[in-house]
């Protein structure tokens, strides 16, 4: 090592879901290679064999308490294939409804508690927007935090009403929901969600949620002047975000919120600046670098046997999902460019963390409008729920999106039991270890080349593209 | 009131509730009461070296710990060494900064089940061999000793929940910081008595069904679930149904059965969580503090009662019937 090389170990990382440490070794003033390390192992995989198929459905949302109806949905799928079944349409929708208010507060939650405060540090006390920042972001304290807290809550209202409480609800199964609604429930719903859209219009963009939504370009988005979305935007126009930690521009999208006529947001994959067709036979878990014990396997076939030795070639209890042999970058950005938004197509070809911010931004604006339609469409009188049915023998795969992108669930039951159980999860794609080629995850790549400033410890532009994923740790074991 | 938040083997998804407190919001409710975060996985600003900085101030006196919470289980494994969670950065398993940390702390409270007892984490033969603060299960004696007394002289305080209603712990910190949480305060399991005084059957939406065992046969239906659908409301501690969850949630609300999700080993009930088990058809489990034949009796007297309209809308998913309308006299 040469004068100024240095190793660092950055953690506890926090203002990220679960636990995360990032090994860099920096060189030349920036960071030259990353190791991502998930440093909780808890066995969900290992916990499932032998149970009852219907426990799957009370312990799997237990895996996340930020996913925890992502989870719900992808074993209710899972379950459904196994034995044949669907859940009826209305069912379905209420359950889509319930799933895209978490995907929602998941994001506003991200934007206001996790990311923007680190915007208010020292270091940015020079520049013309930190004052702003400070007022809206600083930590437990800014008026964006408050706001954000009540309407968070005041959103999950419709989650208590719909499914009980949240996390945690076992409202979504396999046939549809738990609860019928009904049309004084369906009007309650209605009046949540538009004192919602009064706090995006108001708050979070300062205007009509569809002049954001018809934003085609990344100059018009950086000409955002409204709202905390203009305040961030003119920090990252200042900062140089759209460049920094940019992603191979690879893209994974499972479909989200399956319905009669479609997807919410399409499945598909982005590739080479292209769409191409999803296909999951191609999905492997590369173990070379993690404390897991087995061959590479697709997750259908897949086992988890920890390495209780943490051997030293591997660094993370995290498997390193591929595709065709492939990393794939998976989230909003992903489900946005898939999904075919001129915006995030254009935000696609630089792919860093301006990227990511402002297609969950934009997300979070068109998800409005979708949930808006889903409560209408309820029918009071429909049934939300088919008939009862035995899981005897069976395989499913329960694809959906979480927030932070594509949650798979894959189980085997024989004989009435659950014989496997493997959960790839979002941010098992994006803070994947290295695999057998030693091809590095795509948040260990998208750190190379991040800036270090001499004297940093925890460098700030490390923070900001780490975030820039949103990370979601306690999936990514699980 | 100084409280440092650590984050062990769980799934965060008590922090997430916490974040739901209203009237006022928890940021507005921690700091009315002069309860200060030192630090918050979720919330704070500091990462890094700071908190690594901030931790060594406390073991070193200079930052007084007046609270320390812990979420989550903690992973004793592989082999007793803690390492299957390290807290990040340090390079120390979880699992002794907990018995660093704990006698600095003027009390320790474990938010959630995980915490108390060890809840979900160790479903399933516990691959993590997890366990509770301070209990295993049932049992006294987690990662710390049954006889492990914070500052105060008091044991570990347990807030129970999976996951805990945000209200049960921002009052248990209201009382701290107001002194007016004694050792009478919490009951034989640790869990402080105002929500744990109480069951969740207690204003269950589904009382009148309960009343004639009028019983839902399968998910969706309106009736009670505890003699097919596994619920176990009378007899599980929690007021979940007095004061509602997400506005006017809770579990039997939503259309499922209560999961006694504040006791240990709940994680294990010895069947499907959503279907009660039953020894000749007659079901297992009795509700709290009823005598077994008095229970037979009334049920059976009860069933044959049943109104037409409660048994017709037992097994609907929507009011069918109606109450009948009294005439005006």
């Amino acid at each position: 090592m040469s004068e100024g090389d240095r190793r660092l170990i950055v953690g506890p990382f926090n203002r990220v879901e679960g636990d995360l440490e990032i090994r860099l070794d920096i060189r030349d003033g920036q960071v030259a290679e990353a190791r991502v390390n998930s440093p909780l192992y808890r066995g969900f995989e290992r916990m499932l064999p032998g149970k009852d198929p219907r426990d799957a459905l009370t312990i799997v949302p237990r895996i996340c308490g930020i996913c925890s109806i992502s989870q719900s949905a992808a074993a209710a799928r899972a379950l459904a294939m196994a034995c044949s079944m669907a859940p009826t349409p209305q069912g379905e929708r209420v359950a889509a409804l319930i799933h895209a208010i978490e995907n929602v507060i998941d994001h506003l939650t991200h934007f206001n508690l996790f990311f923007m405060p680190d915007f208010t540090r020292a270091p940015y006390a020079g520049r013309d927007w930190h004052g702003a920042a400070v007022a809206r972001f600083t930590a437990m304290e800014g008026a964006a935090q408050r706001a954000t807290l009540e309407a968070r809550a005041a959103l999950l209202h419709v989650v208590g009403m719909l499914a009980g409480k949240w996390p945690h609800t076992l409202a979504i199964q396999p046939g549809g929901v738990t609860r019928a609604p009904t049309a004084r429930d369906q009007a309650r719903i209605l009046a949540s969600l538009s004192a919602f859209r009064r706090h995006l219009e108001g708050v979070v963009f300062g205007a009509p949620l569809e002049e954001f939504i018809a934003l085609t370009s990344t100059d018009a988005l950086l000409n955002w002047q409204t709202g905390d979305a203009g305040l961030f935007l003119r920090i990252a126009a200042d900062l140089g975000l759209a460049r920094l930690g940019q992603g191979a521009g690879r893209y994974l999208s499972f479909g989200a919120y399956p319905l009669e006529g479609g997807h919410g947001f399409a499945p598909g994959l982005w590739r080479g600046g292209a769409l191409a067709p999803l296909d999951t036979r191609g999905i492997t878990e590369d173990l070379s670098h993690s404390w897991m014990l087995g061959p590479a396997a697709h997750p259908s076939q897949g086992v988890t046997d920890p390495d209780e030795e943490m051997r030293d070639s591997a660094y993370s209890w995290c498997k390193a999902p591929r595709l065709a042999g492939e990393t794939m970058e998976t989230g909003a950005l992903a489900r946005q460019v898939v999904d075919g938004h001129p915006l995030a197509r254009d935000l696609a070809a630089q792919g860093g963390v301006l990227a990511r911010v402002a297609a969950r931004l934009l997300e979070l604006a068109r998800s409005q409008l979708l949930l808006e339609d889903l409560a209408r469409g309820i029918r009071p009188e429909a049934s939300f729920m088919s008939g009862p049915t035995t899981l005897r023998d069976g395989v499913g795969e329960g694809l959906v999106e979480a927030a932070r992108g594509a949650l798979g669930h894959w189980l085997r039951i024989e004989r009435g039991r659950i014989a496997a159980y493997q959960i790839v999860a979002p941010t098992t794609w994006n803070f994947s270890p290295r695999d057998s080629a030693g091809a590095p995850g795509p948040v260990e790549a998208a750190l190379a080349g991040v800036p270090v400033q001499p004297g940093e410890e925890t460098p700030l532009a490390v923070q900001h593209v780490v975030r820039s994923f949103d990370p979601c740790m306690v999936c990514t074991v699980h | 009131m100084n409280v440092l938040w650590l984050q062990s083997a769980g799934c965060g998804g008590c922090t997430m509730s916490l974040l739901c407190a209203e009237s006022p919001n928890v940021l507005d409710l921690l700091a009315g009461a002069g309860i200060r975060l030192l630090w918050h996985p979720a919330l704070s600003v500091e990462s890094g070296a700071e908190v690594r900085a901030l931790l060594a101030a406390i073991e070193a006196g200079a930052v007084a710990l007046d609270v320390l919470c812990v979420e989550g289980s903690i992973a004793t494994g592989p082999r007793g060494t803690g390492r299957y969670q390290i807290l990040s950065g340090t390079g120390m398993p979880m699992l002794d900064w907990l018995r660093r940390l704990a006698p600095l702390a003027g009390d320790v409270v474990a938010v959630g089940t995980c915490a108390t007892y060890g809840g979900i984490t160790t479903a399933g033969g516990n691959p993590s061999d997890a366990v509770g603060v301070q209990y295993d299960g049932a049992r006294p004696g987690g990662a710390l000793e049954a006889g492990f007394r914070a500052r105060s002289g008091r044991r570990v305080i347990n807030v129970a929940g999976c996951p805990t209603h945000p209200d049960w712990v921002t009052e248990t910190l209201l009382l701290l910081a107001a002194g007016q949480l004694e050792e009478t305060a919490l009951d034989a399991l640790g869990r402080p008595r105002f929500y744990a005084d109480h069951l969740v059957h207690h204003g269950c939406s589904k009382n009148e069904f309960y009343e004639y065992k009028a019983s839902a046969r399968s998910l969706s239906e309106m009736g009670c679930m505890m003699e097919h659908l596994g619920c176990i409301g009378t007899q599980a501690v929690g007021d979940c149904n007095i004061r509602p969850w997400n506005g006017q949630g809770s579990c039997t609300r939503g259309g499922y059965p209560c999961i006694n999700c504040t006791a240990p080993e709940f994680e294990e009930p010895r069947h499907s969580f959503t279907e009660t088990p039953k020894i000749a058809g007659i079901p297992v489990g009795l509700p709290t503090d009823m005598p077994k034949a008095w229970f037979m009796a009334l049920a059976s007297l009860s069933k044959a009662a049943t109104p037409e309209r409660i048994a017709r809308n037992a097994t609907a998913d929507r009011v069918e019937v109606p109450p009948t309308l009294r005439k005006p006299r």
